[in-house]
């Protein structure tokens, strides 16, 4: 068998905090699937603690973040602290959801790569993901 | 240190990524697992198999904690099944094993079958491997929800649960042929449902009318536990359960004979897989002169073969 020749790009789609609506998590991961990706879907209520977890278990190259609750600016950066903690530095962070436009630049800064906000065509997510997801060099 | 001495030395992110080397098969997973192999046989392999929505993950869920009470370190791998349109899968066992996350001995790896038929994925033997080598012991193997002809996991597995849910059948289902015979332990899940105790009583009664006749293992009669996973009731009986298995095989030579089976079972898989390639691909150069040398009428077809296979690369 040639090297990688099965290799699939593997998402987490995560809904941090205190936030019921899990609609555009479910559509994202359907879209994902059918665009090849393995997702690994966690469900609703995720401490930064079980993101982070997740995603070093999973070895996920790409975490979604699905938020509606609008407590973004406060649990991103936990997620993200959470992530390096265990260090997690190579995985592509993307979020969805109801992110104001001024708060973008913040979440930005954090180190989420892009942010799909209402309207965002599924395809725009997809490849951006696609594009994005880091390379992996062969270890050992 | 490189990833195998760091997952040796329990390092979890290492882990993780051998674990998708291992998965994608390629050279780093191959060869991991070359280093790792003498380090295994130590992990009890635990199936957990039934149909979709019977509630393997959420019984798995349970059996982790039951397990962590011995402070055993655990592995679960959980399968789900893989588009055969567009090659991507939906993970979603992970969500009902949330329970320990915080626990660092307890390590769940999503894992999608990718086009394997049996309800496991082709590296999943290999994925055995490398939790063994490294420590876990039970290792719990969630095959993808199956229906009646998905036997694969009994090869790899000491002990399979098979799981089934009250109002799914009658008990002509359960005299069929297939995954009920391959139940070391019969689980009933849904206990609290309308019909859990008649399920037990047909399966209890397919196995006494079974007794004399059935192909295996006959020192041992399946139990047949009831369990409501979501409360987690009957889980510690079927914990115990599982234990006298072990201690079952352990006792007598199914310990060893299970282990042969599922090495014969690899080497099967590693054979196959061999032949495939080396029939199925661009003729390699050794190929390419077989076939010259059949041309020339200076060998058979059938030697040719044993010559290209000879030199095939058994991944």
């Amino acid at each position: 068998m040639p090297d990688s020749a099965e290799r699939r790009i593997r998402v987490l789609i995560a809904k941090p905090g205190l936030d019921g609506h899990d609609r555009g998590a479910k559509v994202m991961a359907r879209a994902l699937r059918d665009a090849g990706f393995e997702v690994i879907y966690t469900g609703l209520f995720q401490t930064p603690e079980m993101i982070a977890s997740a995603a070093l278990q999973e070895d996920v190259d790409v975490i979604g973040l699905s938020i509606l609750s609008g407590a973004h600016l406060d649990i991103f950066p936990r997620i993200m602290a959470e992530l390096k903690t265990r260090g997690i530095d190579d995985v592509l962070v993307v979020a969805g959801g109801t992110i104001p436009d001024e708060d973008r630049q913040a979440i930005h800064d954090l180190g989420v790569a892009a942010v799909f906000g209402p309207g965002t065509r599924l395809q725009t997510a997809i490849d951006f993901i696609r594009d994005h997801a880091p390379m992996r060099a062969e270890e050992l | 240190m490189d990833l195998v001495d760091r997952a040796l030395a329990g390092e979890a992110r290492a882990l993780a990524r051998l674990a998708t080397h291992v998965e994608d098969h390629d050279t780093t997973g191959r060869t991991a697992i070359e280093r790792l192999y003498s380090l295994t046989g130590n992990a009890h392999v635990v199936g957990v198999t039934g149909s979709p929505g019977v509630g393997k993950s959420t019984l798995a869920n349970k059996l982790v904690a039951e397990f962590r009470r011995d402070q055993r370190r655990v592995a679960v791998i959980a399968i789900d099944p893989s588009s055969p349109l567009s090659g991507g899968a939906t993970l979603g066992d992970r969500i009902r094993m949330l329970d320990q996350y915080a626990d660092d001995q307890v390590f769940v790896r999503s894992v999608a079958a990718r086009g394997h038929h049996g309800g496991l994925s082709a590296t999943t033997g290999d994925l055995i491997h490398l939790f063994d080598a490294t420590g876990y012991d039970p290792i719990l193997v969630e095959t993808v929800g199956v229906g009646q002809g998905e036997v694969e996991i009994s090869k790899l597995a000491h002990t399979s649960l098979v799981l089934q849910s009250p109002g799914t059948g009658d008990d002509i289902q359960a005299i069929k042929a297939g995954i009920l015979e391959i139940a070391d332990i019969f689980v009933v899940t849904k206990s609290d449902f309308p019909g859990a105790q008649q399920l037990q009583h047909v399966l209890t009664t397919m196995l006494e009318q079974g007794r004399e006749t059935r192909p295996v293992d006959t020192a041992w009669s399946p139990p047949v536990v009831l369990v409501d996973a979501s409360r987690g009731e009957g889980v510690e009986r079927l914990v115990e359960r599982i234990t006298a298995h072990r201690e079952h095989l352990l006792r007598g030579d199914g310990w060893a004979e299970r282990n042969r089976r599922r090495a014969w079972t690899e080497i099967q898989a590693a054979l196959h897989r061999a032949v495939e390639e080396a029939s199925s691909e661009e003729p390699s150069h050794v190929a390419k002169q077989a076939l010259r040398a059949v041309m020339d009428r200076a060998i058979t077809p059938r030697a040719a073969a044993t010559q290209v296979l000879r030199d095939a690369d058994f991944g």
